[in-house]
């Protein structure tokens, strides 16, 4: 039986929505019930491996309703079968529940993704940036900031050859 | 019983008491390329480590947004650059994915011996750079002899030696010329000999066998849970490899074995990476012989294919169609939505996570990278051993700073 079965029944009369695009099944899950899917999937539907977690801006897109979401690639390392999850967010709101207790792989993905969208993760045992700097005052991989030209620089102190 | 961080005091400063913070990187030659740890130790034993990275962060998935899909290969070239093609076939296996597009099957096949010579490229680089740190240098000399090899057909077959922007959307940059052939037969005959001189040299060398038999152990449960993929879940007995279990290019034809271990430490993962190198090399002996003739692009004329160059420079439909598939406002539109797909690169599960919006280029291409999965196992391996098995369990997992931080 296909995860898509499987969570219809052991959480019913939840909303959830499933698309599917290329032969892959995708389902968003309100942020409320992030952590009960996720349970569930691990425990029941055998979804025993978070393959990836990565965020995406959708302030560009046509049609698109919801700013940000955050996507969670599980995978079933007996039988492959492979399932997205993902939860949107809005501005102000940008916090969903940390996956670090239920996949030990979410700590570092979950870092990255709120150094690139500011998205914060509730639970999360070191929740600190992953890749920049600890001073860096913005989100790179948000739509509203530019690939080139005004940016970040201004934010770090000049110190002058005198001053040094 | 090694010492646990919650039993030591912590004075005014954030010191603890006994324990010394030993930093190792970000310029360090053990790490081969740029990353730090900050390091916890007490006496010689490691007790905590944690990984600082970022160093070589170049912002590659923001650049992946604004260049089309033929131009941002040169930028996944650049990503995990000991095994370049592999990135470049990870890449446009999501595009063609995303298109529908079946490739033929010369450009299948050729695509995948590319493939197989970067894995053993890479599990080259790998293993010879681990035994050099544990003090080993003729193997990584050796090793580098038959990368030199590679790196040769790979400029004679491509122009480039390194990052060699071979592939594009449905199909190759060009055709794999019959001296690019030859130097990969001579390569296949000339290879066994090499690689026998690497594992005499240190398979059961006492050395190396002591210092990496049960160090930085990672059980198969471990193993799934922190995400890890490729060789190093395979040396801890997950037998997972999307060649096999979701065949993309030409894997489902050849005939070749998935190299699993249940050991889990640093010299399973060795044994592993030299078993897959002979996997590998069936693979290509078996792509080489029964390399199909034919066109390298797929069929059709669309504006998502490029056209050749001899048609864009000597007739004037090749030339509209190189325009077409080139300027931004004439580009075709990919169907719009969100698709994640991966390949099996050298060191694991190598995804893109890829939103379209129409557009010939992509809304958001994220990549997986397997070296920032398992650098983030690092400090659960490295907890309770020995400062001198830092470079042992780093050499182990393979990781590429440029991969680790796009």
């Amino acid at each position: 039986m296909s995860c898509k079965d499987n969570l219809d029944k052991l959480l019913p009369g939840k909303s959830r929505t499933w698309t599917k695009f290329k032969d892959q099944d995708r389902v968003i899950v309100p942020a409320a019930d992030l952590t009960e899917t996720m349970r569930t999937l691990r425990d029941q539907c055998s979804m025993d491996m978070l393959v990836d977690v990565t965020g995406v801006d959708w302030l560009d897109y046509e049609g698109a309703k919801d700013r940000f979401e955050v996507v969670y690639c599980l995978l079933n390392v007996e039988s492959g079968e492979r399932l997205v999850v993902s939860v949107m967010l809005n501005e102000p709101d940008l916090e969903v529940d940390s996956m670090t207790s239920l996949y030990k792989s979410a700590d570092w993905l979950e870092r990255e993704v709120y150094d690139m969208f500011g998205i914060t993760f509730k639970g999360h045992p070191n929740p600190k940036r992953l890749l920049l700097p600890e001073l860096f005052a913005a989100f790179p991989l948000r739509k509203d900031y530019p690939v080139q030209g005004r940016g970040e620089r201004h934010n770090f102190p000049v110190i002058t050859r005198a001053e040094s | 019983m090694p010492l646990q961080l919650t039993d030591v005091d912590v004075d005014d400063f954030g010191r603890k008491e006994g324990l010394w913070t030993l930093n190792f990187g970000p310029q360090h030659p053990a790490t081969h390329t740029t990353l730090r740890l900050l390091l916890t130790v007490d006496g010689e034993e490691v007790v905590d480590a944690e990984p600082d990275i970022g160093f070589l962060h170049s912002g590659f998935e923001k650049l992946g947004e604004v260049l089309d899909f033929n131009q941002y290969v040169t930028i996944v070239d650049r990503m995990n650059y000991i095994s370049p093609m592999a990135n470049e076939i990870a890449w446009h296996h999501a595009v063609e994915k995303l298109l529908d597009i079946e490739l033929t099957p010369r450009c299948k096949y050729i695509r995948t011996i590319f493939a197989e010579l970067m894995r053993i490229h890479d599990h080259l680089l790998c293993i010879g750079a681990c035994v050099l740190d544990l003090g080993g240098i003729t193997s990584f000399m050796y090793a580098s002899n038959e990368r030199e090899k590679i790196f040769e057909i790979c400029e004679r077959a491509t122009g480039q030696r390194f990052h060699t922007s071979y592939t594009r959307v449905g199909g190759l940059m060009f055709d794999l010329c019959d001296d690019a052939i030859k130097m990969i037969r001579d390569f296949l005959r000339d290879f066994d000999r090499n690689y026998r001189d690497i594992d005499r040299l240190v398979s059961r060398n006492r050395i190396f066998v002591e210092r990496t038999q049960g160090i930085g152990k990672l059980s198969r449960e471990e193993a799934i849970s922190g995400g890890a993929t490729g060789p190093v879940a395979r040396a801890s007995g997950v037998a997972r490899d999307l060649r096999r279990d979701e065949p993309y290019l030409a894997y489902g034809d050849l005939d070749f074995d998935v190299i699993c271990s249940t050991e889990g430490d640093c010299y399973a993962r060795y044994i592993v990476r030299m078993l897959e190198i002979q996997e590998s090399l069936k693979i290509i002996h078996q792509a080489v012989e029964s390399l199909p003739s034919g066109p390298i692009f797929a069929e059709g004329t669309g504006k998502e294919f490029m056209p050749e160059k001899q048609e864009v420079y000597q007739s004037i439909e090749g030339l509209i169609h190189h325009f077409e598939s080139i300027m931004p406002n004439r580009q075709m539109s990919p169907p719009r939505g969100s698709l994640y797909a991966a390949t099996e690169s050298p060191n694991g599960e190598l995804g893109y996570d890829f939103v379209s919006d129409g557009n010939f280029r992509a809304y958001r291409a994220r990549t997986r990278p397997p070296s920032l999965i398992h650098f983030s196992l690092f400090p659960q391996l490295i907890r309770g051993c020995m400062l001198s098995d830092v470079v042992a369990v780093l050499g182990s997992l393979n990781i590429i700073a440029a991969e680790l931080d796009r």
